[in-house]
């Protein structure tokens, strides 16, 4: 377990106020200017040193994302240079996830700093924070903190006196999940409908205003001042190769004490849910399944989830993800098929109709799994549906029509024979009628 | 230049082409709804999925991806053929499929896809969508339903129109296409997305269930309602002519055509001259060609014989009138209708010798007296692209909206001589100075002060010739090569006072002042000229004839004929060779061959499709020049300029309805 003196959310349950003094007395903002001045490579590579993977779900290096952007700026039509960007990535709106909105409202200042040292190290003019509609009360904190910040010297001219000028803006989106598909995002802060652009070209070279821009989740930019701080040594010293550091776990469903916790990476999902939740609800006997990254990721069976450590490659060991470690704990009073048809009708909601295989594939599995709810279908269509599945993933400009497709593959894959047994039994009882 | 393999042949394609480009340049299909070669990229329909590798293990768009060296594509492979079966299968799950009564049926890329790449059967059980009507106008029928969301629409709106009219609605399943608040799409191009939408959501409201594309004769023609020269397609049945469509040629129309010239084709079988008029006791009455004839040979004209050419004339036409005039004795041939009298001495300074393609590449545009969204809404594409590129516009004339950001420096055309600072410096920096004048701007006299701004700001240089005019009427430059021009234009017939007076087409031309003369109206619709004419000689529209044309870039170009004439009317050359003998004069030619010839060798140019060279040498213009005030653009209703479009009751509600803002109320269906 965690030691408390690791911990780098230390005020995640708001047990203390928010505010930049509170947050001052907690370590933030500590000396940001000494973090700054050892300049931005030497950030880039202690961010790449410490193993930290993209938060936000796809666990891509951040500080090899970092890298990518240009150390000189590129030039407009009429040779002026382009400002840079960074956009963080507050739109969390994934079914179970709910870290970032915890990071907002108890300690926005982790954020408002990382993004300033975040931004330095891309060399980036501004931070743009998207934050999504629907968290009123925390857009409130995080607009009342920005301006704390900029009261104090921290942003603005001359940040916190590092010399870099550096401004954070908060934006608030209007409740699109797709809003939160990084060029989808760019796309509605420049005031268009929120779709996501082809890649190529990616943000780092044409991004918002179609200057470099990079795109990160609220909670990989939150620890980089704590990195900095601590040593990469420090934070790499948690977790398995390849998947170090300390990550908020959010735990929903059936377990006895729902909770959002920062733990090491790696850590048994067994002994996660032991030590945070209080167990399952009606013991481990009946854990029927696991979702254990947020909607998007396929379901796993409860007996294969027993044991598997909680990192990015343990959960793709097991046909699945970590995505945002948001576990979605299902015992077995779930109906199962309703729930992942459920997810579909999610999906069929957010899909924001750009490219046809989502737009017109996210409908077509969602009615399909709501007849295999109820049994009202052939068993042939459930290969029908996984064939659909297969048509959708993959042919998609953005990553919603794989969200859309694999908690079905995952159903189908593990829970055949109930859906099986529910399209065998309403057939029989209909034959019973028809005498 | 990258080299890559498409199915394993090796093609070397442009830096910057897309992988979809390069597997075209090695002879493969590839399906496609959503990608445009004139519109933006969107790669949303997921039609040209490839196997590309290296990259991810999964297909990729074609029409998005940047071609690379040592690229393999593959579009042949089962991953290929799986994705675009899917695709089809997506498309067709929420498409009606009610091509028995869509007028897109046996032109529609939806059909021919699904036949060359589809599954053969849907697996789809579920109700399918429907999308309630929108209202996009009384060109464009919409049948939302069948729409597959690609965006051709949108993106031609906002990026080749320049106007925001279209957009989508909603998200996933429930996106619509729609114009904002359903009002009707206004612009003058707007027609354009009914041949850019690949299946029948957007059609045309006028032609709806008229034929079938299978039914169709296809002429290659050229447009003539404005001086564009747009080429187009004439599809016909039996007698008449149905629709036109633009053909592609990209020094001229591109691929895109104005509602005008596109719509008014319904105005053919309106309001047409069928027969033959004489006018008895102030009526006219219905007479033979026999009587027609000696009618006018009994007023004797001898050399006392004038013509006046029409907008609309094809070259023939007015060579056979000149060539009839000139066996009279008489050199009294006019084509300025409404009494325009500039200098015609040098074709170049009457020419637009930028040439459309060469206006993108302008960096600096000074338009006088030019309504140019009215006038020529292809060249106000051009110049949408030269201003994207950079160009700086300025507009000297009263104002009207511009599909670009140009500046307006008032309606006095006194403003050439006394250009602001910041203007002449615009054009001081330019590379690629350049000016347009516009109809309106030579009624205010603005030839030579416009000449001689283009010699202030080097507008000619051995590499570029930025001296433009902007004509509207389709017959201008082959008028004045055929030399269709008096020094004092129109008054010098007026003076001349003429026994008779043949108006070929001519609508336009104040008749009041021809009242001694013996009028005689040759032409196809019973419009103005035909109410002040003693004699009405019906003669062919543009459809009916086959024809040279001489567009305002001074580009000949030839049209075909794709239909008869109705009734009586004959084809113009005709009328004028009988009436040759009635005159008993000879004029040299007895067939439509020998006309041509005899044409071609006066005026080689004519001769030879493509740019006709004026040179480049202008006169020097005069800065001083007596300039005339106030400017006025001659065109007030973009849907009736002429003849034919007057008589079109599609013309005439798009004029009522998108200017006039009249509003029809909608059979209740």
């Amino acid at each position: 377990m965690l030691a408390d003196k690791d911990r780098i959310f230390t005020n995640l349950y708001g047990f203390q106020p928010w505010n930049l003094k509170a947050a001052q007395s907690r370590g933030d903002w500590d000396n940001t200017k000494d973090i700054l001045a050892k300049g931005p490579d030497a950030i880039i590579e202690e961010i790449k040193a410490s193993g930290l993977r993209g938060r936000g779900g796809a666990g891509f290096p951040t500080g090899m994302k970092w890298s990518f952007m240009p150390k000189e700026p590129p030039k407009d039509q009429n040779g002026n240079p382009k400002p840079s960007f960074l956009v963080i990535n507050a739109d969390e709106s994934e079914p179970g996830s709910c870290k970032d909105r915890e990071i907002i409202r108890h300690d926005p200042h982790k954020l408002i700093e990382g993004a300033l040292v975040a931004g330095f190290a891309m060399r980036a003019r501004a931070a743009y924070i998207y934050i999504r509609g629907e968290y009123i009360r925390e857009a409130e904190t995080l607009f009342a903190a920005v301006r704390e910040a900029y009261d104090a010297g921290l942003l603005g001219k001359n940040a916190a006196g590092s010399g870099y000028d550096f401004d954070v803006f908060v934006h608030r989106g209007a409740g699109a999940y797709i809003c939160g598909e990084e060029t989808a995002m760019i796309e509605s802060l420049e005031g268009k409908k929120g779709q996501p652009r082809l890649k190529p070209p990616f943000p780092a070279g044409a991004g918002l205003y179609g200057c470099p821009t990079t795109v990160n989740n609220v909670e990989s930019i939150a620890v980089a001042p704590t990195i900095m701080r601590r040593g990469a040594s420090w934070f790499s010293s948690f977790g398995r190769e390849n998947n170090k550091g300390t990550k908020l776990f959010q735990i929903s469903g059936h377990v006895e004490k729902p909770c959002v916790v920062e733990e090491s990476m790696s850590i048994p999902f067994r002994e996660l849910i032991e030590k945070h939740c209080g167990g399952i609800r009606g013991g481990w006997d009946n854990l029927l399944a696991v979702i254990p990254g947020g909607s998007s990721v396929p379901l796993v069976p409860g007996h294969m989830m027993m044991d598997v450590p909680m990192d990015f490659d343990g959960c793709k060991e097991v046909g699945s993800g970590l995505g945002t470690a948001a576990l979605i704990v299902m015992d077995k009073s779930t109906d199962i098929v309703r729930a992942i048809s459920r997810l579909s009708h999610f999906y069929m909601h957010e899909s924001c109709g750009q490219c046809t295989p989502c737009r017109e594939g996210t409908g077509w599995m969602y009615r399909v799994m709501e007849r295999l709810r109820t049994g009202d279908a052939e068993v042939e269509e459930i290969d029908m549906l996984q064939q659909v599945t297969k048509q959708v993933e993959g042919h998609t400009i953005c990553a919603l029509g794989d969200a859309a497709a694999w908690p079905i593959q995952g159903l189908i894959k593990h829970f055949r024979p109930e859906i099986e047994r529910r399209i065998t039994e309403r057939s029989a009882s209909m034959q019973e009628a028809a005498e | 230049m990258p080299k890559l393999t498409v199915d394993g042949i090796e093609v070397e394609v442009p830096a910057g082409a897309t992988v979809l480009q390069a597997c075209e340049a090695a002879g493969k299909e590839i399906p496609r709804f959503c990608y445009h070669e004139r519109l933006s990229i969107a790669g949303n329909c997921r039609m040209c999925l490839v196997e590309v590798k290296p990259g991810p293990p999964k297909p990729q768009a074609s029409c998005a991806l940047p071609a690379g060296e040592g690229q393999e594509i593959r579009t042949d492979s089962e991953m290929v053929r799986k994705a675009r079966e899917g695709v089809m299968e997506f498309l067709l799950i929420n498409h009606p499929l009610d091509c028995p009564i869509c007028d897109q049926g046996g032109e529609c890329d939806l059909q021919d896809q699904s036949v060359a790449y589809g599954r053969g059967a849907s697996r789809y059980d579920e109700n399918k969508r429907a999308v309630t009507e929108k209202y996009m106008g009384p060109l464009i029928k919409t049948v939302m339903t069948r729409c597959i969301h690609c965006t051709r629409c949108v993106r031609f709106s906002e990026e080749i129109a320049g106007v925001d009219e279209i957009g989508a609605l909603y998200r996933g399943e429930n996106m619509q296409i729609t114009t904002y608040l359903e009002r009707a799409a206004k612009h003058e191009l707007s027609a354009n997305v009914i041949d850019l939408c690949p299946v029948g959501a957007l059609t045309s409201r006028p032609y709806a269930f008229e034929a079938r594309p299978w039914e169709l004769k296809k002429t290659l023609s050229i447009d003539v309602s404005d001086a564009v020269g747009s080429n187009i397609r004439i599809d016909s049945r039996g007698r008449e002519a149905l629709r036109i469509l633009p053909r592609v040629n990209d020094d001229v129309n591109e691929e895109w055509l104005s509602d005008k010239a596109r719509f008014q084709v319904d105005g053919l079988t309106r309001r047409r001259l069928d027969r033959v008029w004489i006018r008895k006791q102030g009526k006219l009455q219905q007479a033979s060609w026999e009587d027609a004839f000696a009618a006018i040979a009994k007023a004797k004209p001898g050399a006392s014989i004038a013509a006046i050419a029409g907008d609309m004339l094809d070259c023939e036409t007015m060579f056979a009138a000149k060539v009839l005039l000139k066996a009279s004795g008489s050199s009294l041939i006019e084509s300025r209708q409404t009494g325009m009298d500039y200098a015609v001495s040098s074709l170049a300074a009457v020419n637009f010798n930028s040439t459309f393609a060469g206006i993108e590449t302008a960096d600096a545009i000074l338009i006088v007296g030019s309504h140019v969204r009215w006038e020529a809404p292809l060249v106000n594409v051009r110049l949408r692209k030269a201003a994207k590129n950079g160009a700086k516009i300025f507009i000297v004339g009263p104002e009207w909206e511009t599909t670009y950001p140009a500046t307006f420096l008032g309606a006095d055309v006194s403003v050439l001589s006394k250009l602001p600072g910041d203007v002449s410096d615009a054009f001081k920096d330019a590379k690629r100075p350049a000016i347009i004048l516009g109809g309106a701007g030579l009624a205010a006299g603005a030839h030579d002060a416009a000449l001689a701004l283009a010699v202030k700001f080097k507008m000619v240089t051995p590499e570029w010739n930025g001296f433009n005019v902007l004509h509207m009427a389709a017959a201008r430059m082959g008028a004045l090569m055929l030399g269709f021009a008096q020094q004092g234009g129109i008054k010098d017939l007026v003076a001349a006072k003429p026994a008779v007076l043949l108006a070929l087409g001519a609508d336009e031309v104040d008749f009041s002042a021809f009242e001694g003369s013996l009028k005689v109206y040759i032409g196809h619709h019973g419009d103005k000229a035909a109410h002040a004419a003693d004699i009405v000689l019906p003669a062919s529209a543009f459809t009916e004839k086959a024809g040279t044309y001489v567009n305002t870039e001074g580009r000949v170009q030839f049209a075909d004929k794709a239909v008869f004439a109705p009734g009586d009317a004959r084809e113009d050359w005709t009328i004028l060779r009988a009436l040759a003998d009635a005159l008993g004069v000879t004029v040299g030619f007895d067939s439509f061959a020998e006309l041509q010839a005899a044409m071609i060798a006066e005026v080689p140019a004519l001769g030879i499709e493509g740019l006709a060279d004026y040179g480049s040498d202008l006169p020097k213009g005069d800065a001083k020049a007596d300039l005339g005030g106030e400017i006025r653009y001659p065109i007030k209703d973009f849907y009736l300029t002429n003849p034919i479009a007057r008589a079109s009751e599609t013309m005439q509600r798009c004029s009522s309805e998108l200017l006039h803002g009249v509003e029809f109320a909608e059979a209740a269906e």
